[in-house]
């Protein structure tokens, strides 16, 4: 079953195109590791992919409400507690209870802690637990491992894993080894923009917000 | 959409939330206006309507930064962006949590500063029916305001020079139904007038909000 399929896509950075001609499709049980330098687009084509911005040309076809998007900034509020900031997207979300996910991910210890307290890496750790309690199929992760230590590496891998065998997807733009040998990548090189071509859309709209 | 309230509700009075700041705001200004004005009560009775009105509509001012660019900046918004509430449902709730912190103390307040600016007996029923009526509409347009400058580095004062004008109107109509309160006249038209702005703003301003969020968002 295929989860997730994208066709000629092009997608714009600042009003210039950074990625063009773009087309995959990533089934049940399957993951993908977006690559490519620094700047070329990897950012970019995942938030379109959930929605966040308008794709320039091509189609997305995914279920609705299908995709959950972890960008780099976790979306934590120091104030709160790790259970309270977890409670918090499963209800958005409406999704599983947290205790599966506070288990999985290793912050069973850390539940009452405020998030201010807690380390990077912590950090890093609910922000992809908070991925459990969406009860989304496909995970769109956008350098997933940054700050985590290899022990956690490892940790999320498991949770991958487990979410391909349970027939889930994910697409994760990385730089390290996930170790998921599995994991198929796609190389975003081949499809950077040309150069000098400039979105087709009004010009001058998104500039002046930028 | 209830839990994005009480997380907002939870995260403005713990410390660093904010609460109260708005509160201090409108308690400095109605204290320090008799000592800039004078002492003479038929004076401040007579100006008494508009320092409250402009007080209030300044500490709701105040922390409209707030209502979107924290979650901007910490990716929040993103999220919920994606997330399966409609992103207008978020605007709305986010503004009603405004008010519910910063507007509804400020109308429950609003009678004890009455009472330190000579305001006239009869006109205080009118004063909070008039605020509790205008100041959800001053939520709203902030929200709207917030939504256009989120993200922008110290996007306040853009926000304030956008939004005051949209303020005028719920200004005039609720300092009018206040002072004719006051001297004894029927405040009832103006207060319809407040109503129905309010009502509009309401209607209307979270889609516009929604819109200037997702273009932000880009």
């Amino acid at each position: 079953m295929t989860r997730l399929a994208v066709r000629d896509l092009a997608v714009a950075r600042g009003g210039l195109r950074a990625v063009e001609q773009l087309s995959f499709a990533l089934a049940a049980g399957q993951a993908l590791i977006l690559r490519g330098p620094n700047g070329i687009g990897k950012t970019t084509v995942l938030r379109t992919l959930a929605g966040l911005q308008p794709a320039v040309a091509g189609t997305i076809e995914a279920a609705p409400e299908s995709l959950a998007y972890a960008g780099h900034a976790d979306g934590l509020k120091p104030a709160l507690s790790v259970a309270e900031n977890l409670r918090f997207w499963s209800r958005v979300f409406d999704g599983p209870e947290i205790g599966a996910a506070l288990e999985r991910m290793n912050l069973r210890d850390l539940a009452t802690r405020p998030a201010h307290a807690l380390s990077a890496g912590q950090k890093r750790r609910l922000g992809l637990a908070r991925l459990l309690v969406t009860g989304r199929p496909v995970w769109l992760l956008d350098e997933p491992t940054v700050s985590l230590d290899s022990a956690s590496v490892a940790l999320f891998a498991g949770v991958l894993r487990d979410h391909l065998a349970q027939g889930g997807a994910a697409l994760i733009a990385t730089h390290i080894d996930l170790g998921l040998p599995e994991a198929e990548i796609l190389d975003l090189a081949p499809y950077r923009a040309r150069p000098g071509q400039r979105d087709q859309r009004p010009a001058g709209f998104n500039e002046a917000f930028a | 959409m209830k839990s994005l309230l009480i997380r907002d509700l939870r995260l403005a009075t713990r410390a660093g939330g904010g609460f109260g700041l708005a509160l201090a705001f409108f308690l400095i200004v109605c204290t320090l206006v008799p000592f800039g004005v004078g002492p003479e009560g038929g004076q401040l009775a007579r100006i008494a309507p508009g320092i409250l009105w402009v007080g209030a509509l300044l500490a709701c001012l105040l922390s409209l930064d707030r209502i979107f660019a924290l979650d901007f900046e910490d990716g929040s918004l993103d999220l919920l962006a994606t997330a399966p509430l409609p992103l207008e449902g978020a605007v709305a709730v986010k503004a009603l949590a405004h008010w519910l912190t910063t507007g509804l103390p400020l109308v429950l307040f609003a009678p004890l500063l009455g009472v330190l600016l000579h305001l006239p007996g009869p006109a205080y029923p009118w004063l909070l029916a008039s605020l509790l009526l205008g100041t959800p509409a001053l939520s709203m347009l902030g929200a709207f305001g917030a939504a256009v400058t989120v993200g922008l580095r110290r996007g306040g004062l853009l926000l304030s020079l956008l939004v005051l004008p949209l303020y005028v109107p719920t200004l005039i109509f609720g300092a009018e139904a206040v002072r004719r309160g006051a001297s004894g006249a029927d405040p009832v038209t103006p207060l319809v007038f407040l109503a129905a702005i309010t009502l509009a703003v309401l209607a209307l301003v979270p889609f516009a909000s929604a819109a200037a969020l997702r273009v932000n968002l880009r």
